[in-house]
């Protein structure tokens, strides 16, 4: 009896967290939209609902109402897996975001870590979609997202080791509350730079949207895909945006703390302050594929390989011998 | 503990299960995903015994990065030719003593190893490795990594490195004829020298590219 009640304790905590994820992401798309839209003067979603927020429910309704057609020579199994395992994927990361002191739903050891292997499984959901549709397209769009997440992860996992020279743990409260006097964007700017290119590039954002380039490859990935399980490939993508911009605000702008510890700014709570940086982040985000146009394959290549890789490394080093000249490495 | 019982025995099932999964599916992308969930319930059963640093390190290299390129290459292959072609035709055979050599050697260390291990704990002597139970697992590796493994975890990173300028070496061929961009002659680029005005007399028209 007493273990039931644990389980559904559990299950009751998981559920505050998925269900306010997963209506964020359905707004986070409205808003995408609509800051496309005021980048080019028009005026977007605006016809369902106030300001036109209901309209990702409306496309959702949709979705769901449309026929699932799987292609006679897809190898079905593997096709229907791949859009379940981009969701699940998307969604079990939020596990270990810490949203303030204690409100974590999983305090693990090695959050960092857990985030990074989760995020690196992201790329099965692409190339399984890509390869089990068995036509040309999506193919050609899995094999370029899967050289693509693997190039940029390797960036993005070289700039967590300079957070973590910093802190000195791979929890993701220790990371926050490492940051109490100075968070880590200030000593750690070209850093935050190179981590929000790369977590474009790992989320498949444009400007290097190549796996679903339209101009070249119809929608890459998902070209065969319809109805529900492309709307659960486009959940579990924007769920991954988000991520991305959690895990850019708890490492560089110290996640759920106040930008100043005084009196007015400390009464809002953190959670508040680590959703209004991941809005921050993601704002830029939306920015960013208003602005920018699409990168060619072997420029974003270029990018990853031989610009962020060394520029990266090149910063870990700096910041190692700089912590241990000044004798600053911490302890614990 | 019995929870603990029953997710051990799961996790392990599925990796044995999928292990053989790997070498008796025909298809071959199929034997990549088997092993994809090999790798996955091993890396949980390494958390199980508390090596969480371990199980993620395990997820992140084998199942994020090396499986990844095993399935780039298999996909590269022409999956619906390759199937059942070794199962069914009659030269398949003779990779059949090859293999059971090796299976045998490795059963036969296998046994040993444990057996050993089993009867005689007294040969490996892991107590006077100095870790550390107060510690999490993350610091107690770094602590032993870099002080007393030192020279054995560089001359690792060494021979990975020779091991990929190797490879980089044997399939690099320098093709004549090949245009390349070369994105710094791409930006330097000025008015003065991109852009000619030439007078075209009528009917001759003007060669652009030599």
């Amino acid at each position: 009896m007493e273990y039931l009640n644990i389980v559904f304790q559990e299950i009751y905590k998981i559920l505050f967290l998925l269900i306010p994820v997963l209506v964020s992401v359905a707004m986070i798309v409205w808003l995408d939209r609509r800051v496309w839209a005021f980048v080019q003067k028009r005026q977007g979603p605006n016809v369902v609902g106030p300001f036109g927020l209901l309209q990702s429910l409306a496309d959702a309704l949709k979705y769901i109402f449309k026929e699932i057609i799987i292609p006679a020579s897809s190898n079905k199994v593997i096709f229907i897996l791949a859009p379940i395992i981009t969701m699940t994927l998307a969604m079990i990361a939020w596990a270990v975001i810490p949203f303030g002191e204690d409100q974590v739903l999983a305090n693990i050891n090695v959050g960092i870590l857990y985030i990074f292997a989760v995020s690196s499984l992201g790329v099965y959901g692409i190339i399984m979609g890509g390869w089990a549709s068995n036509s040309k397209y999506p193919f050609l769009g899995s094999i370029r997202s899967a050289a693509q997440m693997v190039s940029y992860e390797v960036s993005i996992g070289i700039i967590i080791i300079n957070v973590l020279l910093c802190v000195g743990s791979l929890n993701l409260s220790d990371i926050v509350i490492a940051q109490k006097n100075m968070w880590f964007i200030i000593p750690l700017f070209p850093m935050f730079v190179i981590f929000f290119i790369s977590a474009l590039a790992e989320t498949n954002r444009p400007p290097f949207d190549l796996p679903e380039a339209e101009a070249e490859l119809v929608a890459g990935y998902q070209t065969e895909y319809s109805g529900m399980m492309y709307a659960m490939f486009w959940l579990g993508e924007y769920a991954n945006i988000l991520l991305m911009c959690a895990l850019g605000s708890i490492l560089f702008l110290g996640g759920w703390l106040s930008p100043i510890d005084l009196y007015p700014f400390n009464l809002i709570p953190g959670a508040i302050w680590l959703i209004f940086k991941i809005l921050l982040l993601f704002i830029l985000f939306a920015l960013v594929k208003a602005i920018v146009p699409r990168y060619r394959y072997d420029q974003l290549m270029r990018l990853g390989w031989k610009i962020f890789l060394p520029l990266s490394l090149t910063y870990v080093v700096l910041t190692a011998s700089y912590l241990f000249y000044f004798n600053l490495l911490p302890t614990n | 503990m019995i929870a603990h019982a029953i997710f051990f025995y799961v996790f392990s099932i599925i990796a044995v299960v999928s292990a053989i999964m790997v070498t008796a599916s025909k298809n071959t992308v199929h034997s990549v995903f088997f092993l994809i969930l090999d790798f996955i319930s091993i890396s949980c059963l390494f958390i199980m015994i508390g090596a969480e640093f371990l199980g993620m390190i395990m997820l992140i290299v084998y199942v994020g990065a090396v499986a990844v390129l095993f399935l780039f290459v298999v996909m590269m292959l022409n999956v619906a030719q390759q199937k059942n072609q070794w199962f069914i035709s009659k030269d398949s055979s003779k990779h059949i003593p090859i293999g059971l050599l090796i299976s045998i050697i490795i059963f036969f260390e296998l046994i040993i190893v444990i057996g050993g291990w089993k009867y005689k704990p007294e040969l490996f002597n892991s107590e006077n490795q100095n870790i550390i139970n107060s510690v999490s697992n993350t610091h107690s590796l770094g602590q032993v990594l870099y002080t007393d493994y030192i020279h054995i975890f560089q001359i690792s990173g060494m021979i990975l490195l020779v091991a990929m300028i190797g490879a980089i070496v044997l399939t690099f061929r320098q093709r004549e004829g090949v245009k390349k961009q070369s994105y710094i002659k791409q930006i330097s680029r000025e008015r003065a020298e991109g852009v000619e005005v030439l007078e075209v007399a009528s009917n001759k028209g003007v060669k652009i590219d030599d």
